[in-house]
């Protein structure tokens, strides 16, 4: 034992035994990596969620795929997707940089607008659906009546409403992002730019903007992949109605596994997602890659 | 594949203090003239943030008939706080209690193993750890809750259904990529002469890990954690799917059934949500810095 010990003393760039990673790496495999196969194999089967795993070759899949509700599914994902990444990334961003500047009356306004951070997505479902009531909250409150419209009960509505719901939740923490990310900008830039005697406008488009090119990229991909994982404020606020007109991806698989019963199908919904989200991410990383080394030729 | 999903950390990342440091500005945009459009618009946003959050106080101190004939807008003639005895009498210290125990039984193990984890990766050598540190880098990209079906499935069949623990088990596992990714960007600026003078002193990995990564990492250790405390605690879809009984039901979950218990009652459920939320917000006032950084972990490093 003694000479093992003084052995590898001696052998100085041996590192940490691999063994330290073993637990993490078990979990991980257990509960991420084996569901991830279970998945594309119970989409090969059928099962209610109780009885028998009995293997069905591509009936699943069939059934998915000539779905009208899948396709809408898709359709209304990629809406949300896009409209929710409109609205949320100009005004983050523009929060973002208005709560980095160093006006006391700022500071106490970025205290409250973090507040949405705090609530989980189920309370700001519930918050909203009484908020939007057109007999109990907003119309009847403040004596408008276009804000007393049936919000979640209309289905040209509803969708825009989740949007905003969305954005309500969600732009705090991207604007928190953008706040880190301009307070890392060095003030001597802005100081040139003033002796230049550059406007607002031109320091935030020549300055602010390019110097945000990663923040803006990391705030993007969050914001686009983690669309693919509005589930609870979307089930708790419409419940995917009315109709079909906000059951988005994740929905649509809890309600064809969970209520449905339908776990074959509902596996073969999860490993869309799976991939859309994979093909996402990689697509949104070249991208991003791409400006990543543009920027670095610049600095040099 | 890991280059393609280290995006979520900016490069910077790398150089990031591992100390926070309070950022303070003496000047930057908009400092010599007022800047009418931005102020503008940030007091526009506030009336979006605080009227819900207002409606939501005010309502729960009104009583049912209050609720339907008063201005819904306006603060109650004779508040009452019945719907929050209500609440309390519906079993909410348990639903408490059980958030408490899924938070921090995930939260302590999903941190000891994600920083052993990140301590093999970044002071380590071979192919099993590369492979292991790009298998969870993989995970990073992949929405995880796609996989709920298989999961429900391993619960029901280990008879973990209703349980606490089948809440736990998953959580551990969705905390590790993004725990070991933030804890080894931290890592990599602990400079490597410490651990080299360390090891001169005969110290084994293991008396370096917790007495010199540790201390040297500990505002990330307490980042990760704050960021995967508020993402157990407000967590929704497993609660869904894998409990049934209010015995093992969580606070998030619980105001969802609130909702169908209490129907037309909603000043009592938005006490709820008011008691829900209390004890972030009581983090919130103490320690908002940490619990901000925490918020966004490594994202805007």
């Amino acid at each position: 034992m003694t000479s093992l010990g003084s052995a590898n003393r001696g052998v100085r760039d041996a590192g940490p035994s691999g063994w330290l990673a073993a637990p993490a790496l078990f979990f991980f495999l257990a509960f991420a990596v084996v569901p991830l196969i279970g998945v594309v194999f119970l989409s090969f089967t059928s099962w209610n969620g109780l009885g028998e795993i009995k293997l069905e070759g591509l009936s699943s899949w069939t059934t998915v795929l000539t779905d009208p509700v899948t396709g809408n599914a898709l359709v209304v994902t990629a809406k949300v997707m896009f409209f929710s990444f409109i609205v949320q990334a100009p005004v983050s961003l523009l929060l973002g940089v208005f709560t980095a500047g160093g006006q006391k009356y700022r500071a106490a306004l970025a205290v409250l607008y973090f507040l949405p951070l705090l609530l989980s997505s189920a309370a700001v479902a519930i918050a909203f659906k009484a908020l939007l009531d057109p007999n109990f909250g907003l119309g009847p409150g403040f004596h408008l009546p276009i804000l007393a419209q049936d919000w979640l009960g209309n289905s040209d509505l509803v969708l825009f409403v989740v949007v905003f719901v969305i954005a309500w939740q969600f732009v705090p923490f991207h604007t928190l992002i953008y706040q880190g990310g301009v307070r890392q900008i060095p003030t001597s830039l802005y100081e040139a730019a003033e002796i230049d005697g550059a406007g607002r406008f031109r320091q935030f488009w020549n300055i602010t903007l390019p110097q945000l090119k990663y923040t803006v990229i990391t705030s993007s991909t969050l914001m686009v992949v983690g669309s693919l994982a509005y589930f609870d404020l979307i089930f708790v606020l419409t419940g995917g109605g009315p109709g079909y007109s906000t059951r988005l991806l994740p929905l649509h698989m809890y309600l064809t596994g969970f209520k449905a019963n339908d776990m074959g199908a509902a596996s073969a919904l999860g490993v869309m997602l799976i991939v859309i989200g994979l093909g996402l991410a990689l697509l949104l990383q070249r991208l991003g890659g791409k400006n990543r080394n543009a920027s670095q030729l610049e600095g040099a | 594949m890991a280059s393609t999903t280290q995006l979520p950390v900016p490069p910077s990342s790398a150089t990031g203090s591992v100390a926070e440091k309070p950022v303070t500005r003496t000047k930057g945009p908009g400092r010599l003239r007022p800047n009418l459009l931005g102020g503008l618009g940030g007091w526009l946003w506030l009336a979006i943030i605080i009227v819900p959050i207002y409606y939501v106080v005010i309502t729960s101190f009104k009583n049912q008939a209050g609720f339907f004939t008063s201005n819904p807008m306006l603060p109650a003639t004779e508040p009452t706080l019945d719907n929050y005895k209500l609440v309390l009498e519906n079993n909410f210290v348990t639903y408490f209690t059980n958030s408490l125990i899924v938070t921090l039984g995930t939260v302590l193990p999903a941190l000891l193993v994600s920083f052993m984890a990140a301590y093999a990766i970044v002071r380590g050598k071979g192919r099993f750890l590369s492979l292991t540190n790009n298998l969870f880098l993989l995970g990073l990209a992949i929405p995880l809750h796609a996989t709920i079906i298989p999961i429900y499935w391993m619960i029901t069949r280990a008879h973990l259904y209703d349980t606490l623990l089948a809440l736990i088990l998953p959580s551990v596992a969705f905390a590790i990529p993004v725990s070991v990714l933030i804890l080894s960007n931290f890592m990599r600026d602990v400079p490597n002469e410490l651990f080299e003078s360390m090891r001169l002193d005969g110290c084994s990995d293991w008396a370096m890990m917790w007495r010199l990564a540790l201390p040297m990492t500990k505002p990330a250790v307490i980042t990760v954690g704050i960021y995967n405390a508020l993402h157990v605690w407000n967590g929704f879809l497993f609660p869904l799917i894998l409990t049934q009984s209010p015995a093992t039901r969580v606070l998030p979950l619980s105001l969802w059934t609130f909702q169908g218990e209490f129907s037309v009652n909603i000043p009592a459920i938005l006490a709820s949500v008011v008691l829900a939320t209390l004890p972030l917000l009581v983090i919130y006032v103490v320690a908002r810095r940490q619990l901000l950084s925490g918020l966004t972990a490594g994202f805007s490093k």
